[in-house]
């Protein structure tokens, strides 16, 4: 059972976690460096067999840890989800031990949030982009990193050489984003936080 | 066979070219446009003569960063974009992600919108289920299932129609309820749909369950392990089709399914034949649980009456009091207002288990609202799974997996 108990003993016996509460499941606070044994723990004897997700946050460019990975774990005795973060201990490039060797689905997980924001998985056996193209030079989900997107090289270089093209931005004007681009948002299509003339412009008549 | 193989590294985009020079083996790429792989899924397989060696899937091609949208606009403005996740079921992908944020704001929900959800949600599966029978049917060389089913699914849609506005994009629930009432007469015509479903269900099943070349070309074919299944985070019918029994609307109970009485069909060799068969019973259970909701369904609200900064009032109500316009005013344009913190919920879709795992910093926009994919889960097994098995088997292998690239590449 996931009790007070099991929590009681989880932490007396490791002195390492931190707990944090939270409404919807036990979660967990772990070093990286001892997340691997911590994890073969979980799975070996406390039936937490099934990694359902792991991710990455990215808490701001000014905050320090700025990343963290967060990882849910299910078990089919115990029917309960369990939430262990790692922050990651350097900002500038982040790294956390992988798990794809006790959880071999973890391996697209964690290269999904390698790809995203720039994670590195210590040990991992093929730690390459999954979503975004191989030579793509930007982690897109980071907080500095805009909605619309920057200009890159088309990932097919014989055909940006004969048609000159590239991958822009996504326009920004009348589109459903928000966000403070160029030019006068209260031109385009209204959204949510247009407030462009209360602070830029004047308001228009 | 040879043993002067020379390595082909898949992942090279030349490797067509060169894999041909000793000719031991060959470099094969299926996709990201081809028939087999319901989407654009990309295959680098290495093969030896008809046998897969090697296989590499590339994804990607379907990436439109829902995630990084996500945080930048309203709750409600994202319902549409869930749509698009597994697009054969929106519906199902709309009460999940309601049901998340609503967790997090701490909403109770009146009886009668967890009853629609379950009731929509089932259909969704139907239709999703439908879909994957017919289309498995077709990979394996059955073309007749695949117009039952779809006959079937075109009746849901004309019923998703009349719920919602839409055949395909329903964005349907909101944020502390639903967007509007079930229409009148609309619950008869759907009791009337499911009451025919298990005769069409039927036809399908004398078509292709005791077949004989269905059989030859599903049975023994893919087999997935338990630890393995486990290992790789399958989820869905994929993973109850390996034997083991996790469905989270029995484990996790969400929206009242705890109300319904209805089984969990589980395999036991998990081959393609497995999962197909375990669909098969899937729809039939749906069958059973919507006819318990039409049965048993409460009056009363569709939304939270208490979720003031969340759920915008009905629009006869907005236009009369003041209260109620400044509401939805403060709804529609700062977003509904969820408090700090951090929630994860998954949802038995159609595909498996879609997570939703919501990091907010309170306001009316998340911080960081990460999608858990089923079907980026269950691909995830392809590597493993693949290599041993004949070409011919990559159709009936991809179809039995029942994969939707819009929710695997978000």
């Amino acid at each position: 059972m996931i009790d007070d108990d099991f929590v009681k003993s989880l932490l007396g016996s490791r002195g390492y976690l931190s707990f944090k509460h939270r409404d919807d499941c036990l979660t967990l606070s772990c070093p990286p460096k001892h997340l691997l044994e911590f994890c073969k723990f979980l799975r070996n004897e406390e039936t937490f067999d099934l990694l359902t997700d792991l991710t990455a946050i990215d808490h701001g460019e000014n905050a320090s840890p700025r990343f963290s990975v967060v990882i849910h774990l299910y078990s089919l005795i115990h029917k309960s989800y369990l939430r262990i973060h790692v922050c990651c201990d350097d900002d500038n490039s982040p790294s956390v031990p992988s798990v794809s060797e006790i959880y071999p689905g973890a391996n697209w997980h964690e290269r999904e949030a390698y790809d995203m924001f720039g994670v590195k998985f210590s040990d991992h056996p093929n730690l390459k982009r999954i979503l975004m193209w191989d030579d793509y030079p930007y982690f897109p989900l980071r907080k500095d990193f805009p909605l619309a997107g920057i200009e890159v090289p088309l990932p097919a270089a014989d055909v940006a050489e004969v048609t000159g093209a590239s991958v822009d931005p996504a326009p920004m004007m009348g589109g459903p984003f928000v966000s403070p681009g160029q030019g006068r948002m209260s031109e385009a299509e209204p959204s949510a936080k247009d407030e462009s003339w209360t602070e830029t412009f004047e308001k228009p008549l | 066979m040879s043993t002067t193989t020379k390595e082909i590294n898949v992942g090279d985009v030349g490797a067509r070219a060169e894999a041909i020079s000793d000719g031991s083996r060959m470099a094969l790429n299926v996709g990201p446009s081809h028939p087999t792989t319901h989407g654009v899924l990309r295959l680098l397989m290495e093969l030896d003569g008809d046998t897969i060696t090697n296989c590499e899937p590339v994804l990607g091609y379907l990436h439109r960063g829902d995630e990084k949208i996500a945080e930048n606009m309203t709750y409600n403005q994202f319902v549409p974009y869930t749509d698009r996740l597994d697009y054969l079921a929106p519906l199902a992908n709309n009460v999940a992600y309601a049901i998340t944020v609503e967790r997090l704001a701490g909403i109770e929900l009146p009886p009668r919108c967890e009853a629609i959800r379950v009731l929509i949600s089932e259909m969704a599966r139907i239709s999703s289920h439908l879909l994957g029978m017919g289309v498995f049917g077709m990979d394996a060389g059955a073309w007749t299932p695949f117009m039952y089913t779809f006959t079937e699914r075109e009746k849901l849609y004309t019923l998703f129609e009349e719920l919602t506005g839409a055949r395909f994009t329903t964005s349907y629930t909101r944020i502390g309820g639903v967007a509007r009432d079930l229409p009148e007469g609309w619950l008869p015509k759907v009791e009337k749909f499911v009451d025919e479903l298990p005769k069409a269900i039927d036809e399908v099943e004398k078509l292709l369950t005791r077949n004989r070349i269905f059989l030859d070309r599903t049975e023994g074919i893919g087999t997935i392990s338990k630890n393995d299944a486990l290992a790789y985070g399958l989820t869905g019918p994929n993973l109850r089709a390996c034997g083991i029994d996790l469905d989270l609307r029995k484990d996790k109970p969400y929206s009242g399914y705890e109300n319904y009485e209805f089984d969990v069909p589980i395999g036991t060799k998990g081959d393609c034949y497995d999962r197909y068969l375990v669909r098969i019973e899937e729809v039939r259970q749906s069958i059973l649980i919507i006819k318990q909701v039409i049965a048993s369904m409460p009056g009363g609200l569709w939304y939270a009456e208490d979720a003031k900064k969340i759920f915008a009032p009905p629009k006869e109500k907005i236009m009369t009091n003041m209260e109620e316009l400044i509401q939805n005013f403060m709804i529609v344009t700062e977003g509904p207002q969820i408090p700090a913190g951090e929630t994860y919920f998954e949802a038995e879709n159609p595909k498996g288990a879609l997570g939703f795992y919501l990091v907010s910093k309170g306001g009316g926009v998340p911080y960081r609202l990460k999608i858990r994919a089923p079907s980026f889960c269950n691909l995830s097994i392809l590597e493993k799974l693949v290599p041993g098995h004949m070409l011919s088997d990559i159709t009936v292998i991809l179809g039995s997996l029942d994969f939707v690239m819009g929710e695997c590449d978000r």
